[in-house]
């Protein structure tokens, strides 16, 4: 997106503000995303792969991705759900629908994570029920896929919901009087005319469903090679003074955000008006 | 196929969108529902498409129960104010969207779909532009991509919801005289919504005016001009004057003297207001409603003339240019002789 209306830095002062805030960029994010690679690499190639052939290693790659794979698709379709809900039909207690969405950004991780210990776990509310029953929740893959639900929950249906209220239900209205019936509507209409917001909305939740550290730390219970996820296996490499394992590890999570990072500029550049987020900012 | 509307009421909460609304249109008619935002013509265009259910009434299309139907069994083609063109899908594809969808056993086939394409672009005059997509379009080109989508069903029945409302007004014109032809080709039924009393005459065979949910007059363009039945008729098809006068014996009497034959319902009323057409009015100097004129201007063949009475009221007068002399000019005295004037039942609405 070319703005309009934008100058070159002419003078001084605008040369020494641009100064300052790309230095401020290359400090803060720039410079720990090289010694991210750095250190991992410090010990060379043999060394930097080795982190990978690592048994516990390969689980929490492993299972980071099976989480994110739950995660996404469930999210991306409740985020469909729920944005078709409040931008195309008007209801009574809208606003709170809206609000709950949202409050995941909101509240810190820990607590996302916290709830569940407190709904099931040992003390929680229904956690001696479910132990009774044989069923365990807290300290489980369970747990991780549902700490990980709460905390990506807002990113497909926020960007979807401005989006699809702005389109409102005219084409849907005009689909329906055509002969189409509703699955083919919403397959036909609905979908197309969102699927490049649906895209960065679901980019957007698996970078954080692969990242997310704090929610599934609290419900972990750091078993490894079995609950450690990749940023939780990261910590505890890094514990153990395995330096190079550690970054070997995070440069691979560092890799795929730059990965995501680079899909969602291609998609904000290619297609800003179908966007809401091209809008928005 | 004909349509029967049959005591339709339809309430928003305590919003009367609907009430009590009867009308009937014939097999090929071209039916206008006119009336100003608020009136209910859209909630009853929306009762006629399936997409909103009345609380009470019946509709029946072809004989047939239609409130049975869902919208996609009832078959009709509905053209928006707003276009509603599928944004992602090129002209061709919009137009096919209708055959498309059907299930398999109805469907056309592939070369069939695009020859009806091909035939409905060429009717509504779009030949060529089957690969561009709605946004590239102007907005007189995105309507008339609606309507030969809206066309593509073989609908028993088109519904047009302000379809010209968007459109600059030379367009609109333009596209008036082309949506009568095209009428006149398919003979399908047709119900156009408008506020616009001009559009709704031009077109219509026959008008039914809504005013608050109700129905106040239904008629042929002439019959409305010729005998309004209510004064909201009169006041919304055209330019309106309002004089008040007793009525006796079928006479408006105004003050100064000055009567006139009252047509409408009223024939003797102690107090009453007589309304009148700009055109119908002559100014006279002697024996008349004693009016200074305010402004002229000119409007092609004739010169509308602003008046004000001594009670600051204002009035509208259309002179034939030819005929007026050149000393009428603003501050000149005269008086108001009007030649057709209606009186109408004060209601209480």
């Amino acid at each position: 997106m070319r703005s309009v209306g934008l100058k070159r830095p002419a003078s001084l002062g605008a040369f020494l503000l641009l100064a300052i805030a790309i230095g401020w960029l290359a400090v803060v994010i720039v410079l720990p995303l090289v010694s991210v690679f750095a250190e991992a690499l410090r010990k060379g190639v043999p060394a930097y792969l080795e982190a990978f052939r690592d048994p516990d290693g390969q689980a929490a790659i492993r299972l980071t991705l099976l989480v994110a794979g739950i995660c996404v698709p469930l999210n991306a379709v409740f985020g469909l759900a729920a944005a078709w809900a409040v931008a195309k039909f008007d209801f009574r207690g809208k606003g709170f629908l809206l609000t709950l969405i949202d409050l995941p950004f909101s509240i810190s991780p820990v607590i996302s994570g916290l709830v569940w210990v407190l709904l099931f776990g040992a003390n929680g509310w229904f956690g001696p029920a479910l132990e009774a029953a044989g069923i365990k929740v807290i300290f489980t893959v369970t747990a991780l896929v549902l700490a990980t639900l709460l905390v990506t929950l807002p990113f497909v249906a926020r960007e979807l919901i401005p989006l699809m209220a702005e389109q409102g239900t005219d084409e849907e209205t005009a689909a329906v009087t055509l002969g189409a019936r509703g699955w083919t509507t919403f397959l036909k209409v609905t979908l197309p005319n969102v699927k490049w917001a649906l895209l960065y909305g679901v980019l957007l939740c698996t970078a954080r469903a692969m990242g997310e550290f704090g929610a599934v730390s609290v419900v972990s219970g750091h078993i490894r090679g079995k609950t450690n996820t990749m940023p939780l296996h990261v910590e505890v490499l890094y514990n153990e003074y395995d330096f190079v394992g550690a970054f070997a590890i995070a440069s691979l999570l560092a890799g795929l955000a730059l990965v995501t990072l680079a899909l969602k500029a291609g998609l904000e550049w290619r297609y800003a008006d179908e966007l809401s987020a091209g809008r928005r900012h | 196929m004909s349509l029967s509307v049959d005591n339709v009421s339809k309430r928003f909460g305590r919003f009367a969108a609907l009430d009590r609304v009867s009308l009937q249109a014939v097999d090929g008619e071209f039916l206008a529902l006119l009336g100003p935002s608020g009136s209910g013509k859209t909630s009853l265009l929306r009762v006629l498409a399936g997409l909103s259910r009345p609380d009470e009434g019946r509709v029946l299309f072809g004989g047939e129960d239609f409130l049975r139907l869902s919208p996609r069994e009832r078959r009709v083609g509905m053209v928006f104010q707003h276009y509603a063109l599928f944004r992602h899908m090129s002209v061709a594809d919009n137009v096919a969207f209708g055959l498309r969808v059907r299930p398999r056993r109805q469907r056309p086939p592939r070369a069939e779909i695009s020859a009806r394409v091909k035939e409905l672009l060429a009717l509504v005059q779009l030949e060529g532009l089957e690969k561009r997509y709605p946004a590239q379009l102007s907005g007189g080109q995105r309507q008339r991509v609606a309507l030969a989508r809206a066309l593509a069903i073989e609908p028993r029945m088109l519904l047009l919801d302000e379809p010209f409302g968007a459109l600059d007004a030379k367009v609109r014109r333009e596209l008036r005289r082309w949506l009568r032809q095209i009428h006149d080709e398919t003979g399908v039924t047709t119900v156009f919504v408008t506020h616009d009393q001009e559009e709704a005459m031009d077109l219509a065979d026959r008008v039914v005016v809504l005013n608050a949910g109700r129905v106040e007059q239904i008629g042929t363009p002439a019959e409305l001009q010729k005998t309004p039945a209510t004064a909201f008729v009169f006041d919304f098809l055209g330019d309106s004057n309002r004089l008040p006068c007793r009525v006796v014996d079928g006479h408006a009497m105004f003050e100064g003297g000055f009567s006139a034959p009252a047509l409408g319902p009223v024939h003797e009323a102690a107090q009453a207001t007589a309304r009148f057409r700009p055109h119908e009015v002559d100014l006279a100097v002697e024996g008349g409603v004693p009016v200074t004129i305010t402004h002229l201007s000119a409007r092609g063949a004739l010169i509308r003339a602003e008046c004000q009475g001594l009670d600051g009221a204002l009035y509208e007068v259309d002179l034939l240019r030819d005929a007026t002399p050149a000393s009428l000019a603003p501050g000149a005295r005269v008086r108001l002789r009007p030649r057709r004037v209606f009186v109408f039942a004060e209601t209480a609405r």
